[in-house]
């Protein structure tokens, strides 16, 4: 592909770009491949040179690399510091790569071999505990979201390309509800991690009167006792409150300081 | 005589299928020393997962096992927590989850049909390649992808994880209006299809066979997709909560995901499955294209898997166009219903792109989990796709095909099957 782009009258390259995914659903990759009315544009943003799920040819000479998926082998060890000695740029793509995802809800038992046995028997099968990539390198930006939501990832892939910085909402998911007009979800007795989540989504599931379930992670600020006050006054059992916060492993060291 | 044949093929993390696993074939002097699938993908232990977790947890989590079938790990996650509790859910409730449940189908044979498949027979590296060569049908898969999804947004909330599907119903209704547009949508598709029956039917598909058996839900009036008995094409038939004498599960060395068998040492399940068991149940339209693509019952050619999702195409489309009647025939009724927990168990059984899916929960008297099990179609498949891979490898040594005929025919045979691998693995 050689054709000369230009944005504000300077050269724009088509950077190499990788998909990889570790321990994973794949759906985060498989929402690049949705919103179909503009897919063909935002194909053309980027050179894909390495996209297993799509397609045969492999190359490993590539600037931008989007990584699904969270670390629980060995072997996502050894291949996620390749995939950063080689990337410019590397991208953590939804909360499995950014926070663990579900995943990490293995964690909680703290006993990995009641986790094993639980599910292979005496059979041996090789796992450790979830984590997120940042935990092993360098990551340069993250894109939020089980699953990620498409828009926004075309709004950062564009930026990454022009060179703009990226910034994700400081405020809470709780903001565009509100904005959106929908009827609060405490007042209908849903627990909702609206107020502590961070924004981006555009309130996706509020909108479709689900309570929020976290899956961004905490906004800035999120005042999490505050959260807790507000289910009480509610009369929501804190284990709904709870089982969302852990869902995605994006409150894990903010829940540390909650009572149980 | 031909020259007996050598070759050492390693593919490993084969491209265009979801998740990750691997083909090994080794032939020495004609003769097939090593044939084998194996599946690498690393587990989640989604059943460790959700021990200790509410109920309410199950569908969301487990909807979170795949990215491609999200919707329909949802519904049986859904299901099996229903009958667990004694609920029925609503006439509305049934069509609108059949609805959502035809969305995914589409959804997903269309993107295996077109961006997976269709490279192969079309000597492309990828669907990204035919853009340029084929824009027309690259167009034409866009567009038929786009409806299905919009229909998942419609009825789910979301095309992926859906958001209003929960235990008791659905959180919200769709909007009349625009179920009205959908079916219009639907209708205007059915064009499309039959273009893409036109597409596939030109492809040449490889001639290689070998009998097995076919494991399905059984129809009962109508093509099945969620619950019922469950039925083998060796005759078995089984009630949905005895589903582990369909399954069998099994561990294999060289996978980490498990395997199934019932009455022969390896079985299918899947669109073919479907097609093959309830031939008769399908929509006239999706018979008539079955036809045209020369798909009888029963077949035994792994590659028809292909044309089967394309008949299902057509039978989705048409059965989707029925219930938005049914549903805009009638007044919106309560969209979800009170969940009262109690200790038991129960068996979700649905028929999803890949073949049938089980999820079977066991209940404490706070509703909270206290064992799962889900057995996933892909996992079905593997012994299978292992044992098609020996029978076709030997056939293509017998007739001294090159390196790279027996590497493409092994890639586009597991293909064929649409593995699910991560999910399988889950």
């Amino acid at each position: 592909m050689q054709k000369i782009r230009t944005y504000l009258g300077i050269e724009i390259k088509y950077p190499k770009t990788a998909f990889f995914e570790l321990s994973s659903c794949e759906g985060c990759q498989l929402q690049i491949l949705n919103k179909e009315a503009t897919l063909l544009n935002f194909l053309d943003l980027v050179e894909i040179v390495n996209f297993r799920e799509v397609m045969s040819n492999r190359s490993n000479d590539y600037e931008i690399a989007f990584v699904e998926g969270s670390v629980t082998r060995a072997d996502e060890v050894t291949q996620l510091l390749e995939i950063r000695q080689q990337a410019k740029t590397l991208v953590a793509l939804g909360s499995c790569a950014c926070f663990g995802g579900v995943n990490q809800l293995k964690n909680r038992f703290q006993n990995l071999e009641w986790v094993k046995k639980e599910v292979y028997g005496n059979h041996p099968i090789e796992t450790q505990e979830v984590r997120p990539l940042s935990d092993f390198v360098t990551v340069d930006f993250s894109i939020y979201g089980c699953p990620v939501k498409k828009e926004e990832v075309e709004e950062i892939v564009t930026n990454l390309v022009l060179g703009k910085s990226i910034e994700h909402p400081r405020y809470p998911v709780c903001m565009e509800c509100t904005a959106n007009g929908n009827i609060c979800l405490f007042n209908l007795g849903e627990p909702c991690l609206g107020p502590v989540t961070r924004a981006g989504c555009d309130a996706w599931c509020p909108n479709n009167r689900m309570g929020c379930w976290g899956c961004r992670g905490p906004a800035d600020d999120a005042n999490l006792r505050q959260l807790q006050k507000i289910m009480d006054d509610h009369n929501i059992p804190r284990q709904a409150m709870f089982d969302r916060l852990e869902c995605f492993g994006g409150f894990t060291s903010a829940m540390k300081e909650m009572d149980r | 005589m031909r020259n007996a044949i050598n070759c050492d093929i390693k593919i490993k993390h084969l491209t265009r299928v979801e998740g990750h696993g691997n083909i090994r074939i080794l032939i020495k002097d004609g003769q097939v020393k090593k044939a084998s699938w194996d599946v690498v993908e690393t587990p989640r232990f989604f059943e460790a997962i959700l021990v200790g977790k509410q109920w309410e947890n199950a569908p969301v989590l487990c909807g979170r096992i795949c990215g491609i079938c999200s919707i329909g790990h949802t519904l049986a996650s859904i299901r099996a927590t229903e009958k667990a509790f004694g609920m029925v859910p609503s006439m509305q409730t049934e069509r609108l989850r059949l609805l959502l449940k035809h969305m995914e189908t589409l959804q997903s044979h269309i993107l295996h049909l077109y961006f997976l498949i269709a490279p192969d027979f079309l000597g492309a590296d990828s669907a990204i390649e035919l853009i340029k060569t084929h824009t027309e049908e690259i167009q034409r898969a866009a567009r038929l992808k786009l409806l299905a999804n919009d229909g998942g947004d419609l009825v789910g909330g979301r095309r992926l994880h859906p958001i209003r599907t929960v235990v008791g119903g659905f959180t919200m209704l769709p909007d009349r209006r625009k179920l009205a547009t959908l079916r219009q949508r639907l209708y205007a598709a059915l064009p499309d299809l039959n273009k893409t029956a036109d597409l596939f039917g030109s492809f040449t598909i490889p001639d290689f066979f070998r009998e097995t058996e076919f494991v399905s839900l059984q129809a009962n009036g109508s093509y099945p997709f969620i619950g019922g008995q469950l039925m083998s094409s060796d005759g078995v038939v089984k009630e949905e909560e005895d589903y582990l004498a369909m399954t069998n599960e099994y561990m294999v060395d060289h996978s980490t995901s498990k395997w199934s068998k019932l009455s022969r040492k390896s079985m299918a399940v899947g669109a073919l499955a479907r097609v093959n068991n309830n031939f008769t149940a399908l929509h006239p339209s999706a018979r008539e294209i079955a036809g045209q693509l020369g798909l009888q019952p029963i077949s035994y050619n792994p590659f028809m898997n292909n044309f089967a999702q394309l008949v299902e195409c057509v039978h989705v489309v048409q059965d989707s166009i029925l219930l938005i009647d049914e549903l805009l025939g009638s007044d919106w009724q309560e969209s979800r219903q009170q969940v009262i927990p109690i200790a038991g168990h129960g068996t979700g059984a649905v028929e999803v792109p890949r073949g049938i899916l089980y999820h079977w929960y066991q209940f404490d008297g706070d509703g909270r989990i206290t064992k799962a099990d889900c057995v996933i179609p892909t996992s079905q498949n593997n012994g299978n796709i292992h044992h098609d891979i020996k029978a076709m490898v030997q056939e293509l040594a017998d007739q001294g095909k090159t390196d790279h005929e027996i590497r493409l025919l092994a890639e586009m045979l597991v293909r064929a099957y649409d593995p699910c691998i991560s999910c399988s693995v889950h």
